[in-house]
């Protein structure tokens, strides 16, 4: 029998400590965190009981170690797998917000069709552009082949679908995850439109 | 002629009747190459379908195709024994002398080439067909010859004779392979016995089903004779069932290519004890090459007397069909060899019914393996006590096994039920053995550890496949290839078989790439346990089994592999970015993805 | 004597008329099975399986088994939803369902039954396959994207109108669809009309009206107002 297993049981809960939580929207339009802004008021209470790491609220511009990172959007792009592998290293756990994240959602419409296809039409043959080329600026990130929802690359810990998601679904997910419970949605909150 | 003529003859031939959709489709694609949309519409009001519904069949089958896929359709058996003795290699020979991508048609419309699931010559392997037709033993010499033969457009009628040739390769014959009985002598004494008799003989001998299963022959047989027949023109039917698709089996080929009278034999006497007027013999299109010695063979019964009307001399009317499948390992399973019987695709039934009382168009039907039928002319002529003396308690008779691999020499042994798996290793010549698949890949794998156990249906029930493999072989590569066979051939009916083997497919590559890790490996083991209880048929059933075994039995093989004991991307990242590299001619650092991020770095 | 058989689901006894279902006798009674390819209206398909059960212990279609008398019928178990939510996820990967844009949402019983079994999310890698859709039809759209395999418009069309505008075909998960009933595999080119059954039967979003999309506000849709687990008794 090993030491730790004879250490004193301490049943009570751990004391209070804000949660550190990270968001960001990758291939997203940022829906999702509007609709996190719509938990109005108990956005207060949020605050009593978590800071904000990066986050287009903080605008802190990388993630440090924290409880939880929110990922809204899929990957339509380098910088996105970038972005979400950097939250995947930092954050304990991982919340994958709305369709996109889901299962790459709008962005990933573009899926049947052949990328460099894509790219041709849009920068070079389709009647009313600049016809400059296809950009190609080592700062701006390539785009992928596909779309890809973020569970693909990165182990996601828990999911809330919806397009957005409703703010009371979200804010039940929250308080679900700060007071240690398994979230759940009832009939009503969980939609994936 | 003109191609309306073309169709037009074949439809006559066949009374314009659906039920006979498959060789209507079959014998038009043999003339026209393809079957085009015209073609189909043609084919629909003739047979007075609904045109989609003749659609849903021709696409349904690998060797129909409603798209033009060259004048010489050449297709590589892609069984692992195949693979093991280098088919890859020459096909990528092959598709390079023709300036070819595999499952591409080339520009003049000539030429494809692409695999097929296993054709049944596994003994004498890489095997390919050319335009359905079986070519056997093949080497870079007769891959370069065959090029020059296409390229010179040669009709497939002209090439060596000697390409086509199948060798029965029998190594062992036991009581059923030297049976030393002439044509209508087992026939004679079941109608001597009349049927009551004759069945209850079968009952007696304990003659259960050589495809596997082990049903008891007799059951079903009296079982299909007390159903009654339906409806206005009511009838019993009997089916041999001789879609030998299971990789790595090859008996039926051996017994259909020599032992044809003893196998049509069969089908009469199970016709006479069920109180059927006509047999249907379901061959696979693989096997297409036997068709015409068979229908020599068959025309020799009637001319002797053995088929037709008031057999030898008696009041029992019966004669045998022939229908040929296309490329569908899911027609082995009986009630969708029946729905294919019917020109439908072959989709498995709801059971019950069961064929016995509910199976072609509807009637009382009993589906036989083949050797199942040749068995039943040994108890006709000898009686059960006779067949009862060889076996095991409870599996009379004999058992043939096809063996192919690593092993001396692979081909067809018979031996007694009883046997152990040690001793068919030992007399076919396999040493440094690390594995036996039993049964092809919906079958067992059996470690070293296991070689002492029994063919037998108390111990080992086997339609007779063993693969062989030794030490240096990858057990995982072997798994892979059969997750990749299932995947081809789920029929697509029910979700966890159709989306399951797809996804298994998937995750094995995925591993075989070197980027999986252990969350894969339960992922594999999850779809296994959904798909084993939730399939509607025995493929979605089994067709985990072999990735099972393996990760039971050669864990490693899977492990080293794997990238890391973290979660992995499903996709190559770095080759995610390839299309838009290539349009914007970026190379940069900022133009790439590291596949795999080193622990605590920075992204 | 004519006392009423019964067997149990989940422990409550469900009385059967001799040749039903387990899936009908449960319907009848108001019980819900999770399904997606059956129909009261029409025999079982079969083969979407997210009405598995365990009866007595080993599994089956409780669509296609019937009812007997005494047998003891495992049905909303954590093991039984988990390989449903499973299935479920199966059929979502297979295909694109992008529910967002699909005038079908609220309506769908896809949707309803992956809400029923709490489907947080697709779980498997998507295979964003290339679908067809077909417009050529004056008052119907066909989108095959969203296309669940179950039938229920192949039998519809054949048993109900008469016309056998759709049939079954292909093989395996990228060959598998539905063929429609004409030389150019245009529904246009058919005489199928919005009428028809098979027009109203698809519990997807690929068989949809033309100009009638989103006509019910979100939160007065048909599984806005109740789970689906709610609504079998309405059926009855």
């Amino acid at each position: 029998m090993t030491t730790a297993m004879n250490a004193p049981v301490n049943l009570a809960a751990p004391p209070p400590r804000k949660l550190r939580v990270a968001t960001t929207s990758l291939a997203g339009c940022f829906g999702c965190h509007m609709s996190l802004l719509d938990i109005d008021e108990r956005i207060l209470t949020l605050l009593d009981l978590v800071e904000f790491d990066r986050s287009p609220i903080t605008d802190i511009k990388h993630c440090g170690p924290c409880d939880l990172g929110i990922i809204e959007g899929g990957l339509c792009n380098a910088e996105n797998v970038h972005v979400l592998r950097e939250f995947r290293n930092h954050c304990k756990i991982i919340l994958a917000l709305g369709a996109c994240a889901i299962n790459g959602g709008l962005p990933a419409q573009r899926n049947h069709l052949d990328l460099r296809d894509v790219l041709e039409e849009v920068y070079q043959t389709e009647v009313g552009l600049s016809h400059g080329g296809i950009p190609n600026d080592p700062e701006l990130p390539l785009p992928l082949n596909k779309v890809h929802p973020i569970h693909e690359v990165v182990k996601v810990d828990y999911f809330l679908p919806g397009c957005p998601p409703p703010a009371d679904a979200i804010w039940k997910l929250l308080t679900d995850l700060l007071a240690g419970r398994t979230p759940t949605l009832g009939h009503g909150l969980m939609h994936y439109d | 002629m003109s191609d309306t003529d073309t169709i037009d003859a074949v439809l006559d031939r066949h009374r314009r009747d659906g039920t006979r959709l498959m060789q209507i489709l079959r014998e038009t694609q043999e003339q026209l190459g393809w079957l085009a949309p015209a073609t189909l519409t043609r084919i629909a009001e003739a047979v007075a379908w609904p045109r989609a519904k003749v659609e849903g069949t021709a696409d349904f089958y690998s060797f129909f195709h409603t798209r033009p896929l060259g004048r010489y359709r050449v297709l590589w058996s892609d069984n692992i024994t195949d693979r093991m003795l280098g088919n890859i290699d020459l096909m990528d020979a092959m598709c390079k002398k023709l300036w070819l991508e595999p499952g591409r048609v080339s520009e003049d419309g000539l030429v494809s080439v692409d695999t097929t699931s296993c054709t049944g010559m596994c003994d004498q392997g890489p095997a390919l067909l050319v335009n359905y037709r079986a070519i056997t033993r093949l080497t870079p010499a007769r891959v370069g010859e065959m090029v020059g033969l296409i390229r010179s457009e040669t009709p497939v009628a002209d090439w060596p004779a000697e390409w086509f040739a199948v060798e029965d390769n029998i190594r062992r014959k036991d009581i059923l392979l030297g049976h030393g009985l002439v044509p209508g002598e087992a026939l004679a004494a079941a109608l001597e016995r009349g049927p009551e008799k004759m069945l209850a003989e079968i009952k007696a001998a304990g003659l259960r089903g050589r495809g596997g299963a082990g049903f008891g022959t007799g059951l079903k047989w009296k079982a299909c004779r007390n159903a009654p027949g339906q409806g206005d023109n009511p009838a019993h039917y009997v089916v041999c069932n001789a879609d030998e698709g299971e990789p790595g089996t090859f008996k039926d080929r051996v017994l259909l290519s020599s032992y044809a009278d003893l196998v049509f034999e069969g089908i009469s006497i199970a016709g006479l004890v069920v109180g059927a007027r006509k047999g249907l013999l379901y061959l696979r299109g693989e096997y297409r090459y036997l068709l015409e010695g068979l229908e020599s063979a068959l025309a020799a019964r009637r001319q002797a007397g053995l088929l037709g009307a008031n057999i030898l001399g008696t009041a029992f009317d019966f004669d045998i069909e022939i229908h040929l499948g296309a490329g569908a390992y899911i027609c082995g399973e009986e009630s969708a060899l029946i729905e294919s019987l019917e020109g439908k695709p072959g989709r498995p039934r709801i059971r019950p019914p069961f064929p016995v009382t509910q199976g072609y168009l509807g009637q009382p039907t009993t589906v036989n393996n083949v050797e199942t039928l040749a068995a039943s002319c040994l108890i006709a002529s000898h009686g059960s006590a006779w067949y009862l003396a060889h076996g095991t308690g409870k599996s009379a008779g004999s058992k043939i096994l096809s063996i192919s691999g690593d092993c001396e020499r692979p081909g067809i042994y018979e031996y007694p039920y009883g046997v152990t798996v040690r001793q068919v290793l030992a007399d076919c010549g396999a040493t440094q053995c690390q594995a036996v698949q039993v049964s092809g890949p919906s079958g067992i794998c059996l470690a070293e550890e296991e070689f002492g156990r029994r063919i037998a249906f108390e111990d080992i029930p086997t339609a007779g496949a063993l693969m062989v493999f030794d030490e240096s072989r990858d057990m995982f590569e072997v798994a892979r290839n059969f997750a990749h066979f299932f995947a081809h051939e789920s029929c697509g009916f029910c979700t966890p078989c159709r989306v399951g083997t797809t996804l298994v497919r998937n995750l094995m590559d995925k591993i075989a790439r070197q980027h999986g890790s252990p969350y894969d490996i339960n992922e594999l083991f999850k779809l296994h346990r959904l798909m084993q209880g939730a399939s509607h048929c025995g493929l979605g059933n089994s067709a985990c089994n072999p990735v099972f075994d393996t990760l039971n039995k050669f864990r490693p093989a899977y492990e080293r592999r794997l990238m890391s004991l973290d979660y992995e991307p499903a996709f190559d990242l770095d080759a995610a970015l390839s299309q838009a590299r290539q349009m914007t001619g970026r190379d940069d650092v900022g133009a790439h993805l590291s596949t795999h991020l080193p622990n605590g770095a920075e992204a | 004597m004519n006392e009423t058989q019964t067997f149990q689901l989940d422990g409550e006894d469900i009385p059967f008329a001799p040749g039903q279902s387990i899936m009908q006798a449960a319907t009848a009674h108001g019980a819900y099975i999770p399904h997606l390819c059956w129909h009261p209206d029409f025999a079982a398909h079969g083969s979407c399986k997210l009405c598995t059960v365990k009866v007595n212990g080993r599994f089956g279609s409780s669509c296609t088994m019937a009812a007997q008398a005494g047998m003891s019928v495992e049905n909303r178990t954590a093991e039984l939803d988990d390989k449903r939510r499973t299935l479920l996820q199966m059929l979502f990967v297979e295909g694109n369902h992008f529910c967002p844009s699909c005038e079908k949402s609220g309506n769908c019983a896809l949707q309803a039954t992956a809400y029923e079994l709490k489907m947080m999310s697709p779980h498997f890698d998507m295979f964003y396959p290339d679908r067809p859709v077909d417009a050529s039809h004056p008052d119907v759209l066909l989108d095959f994207n969203r296309c669940i395999m179950c039938s229920l418009c192949v039998t519809a069309s054949a048993e109900v109108d008469g016309k056998n505008i759709f049939y079954m075909g292909g093989r395996g998960l990228l060959g598998r669809r539905v063929h429609v009933s004409s030389e150019s595999g245009r529904l246009g080119d058919t005489n199928f009309a919005l009428s028809d059954r098979a027009a109203s039967i698809c519990p997807v979003g690929v068989i949809l009206p033309k100009r009638r999309g989103f006509a019910v506000p979100i939160g007065e849709r048909k599984y806005d107002k109740a789970p689906i687990s709610a609504q079998v008794k309405e059926r009855v």
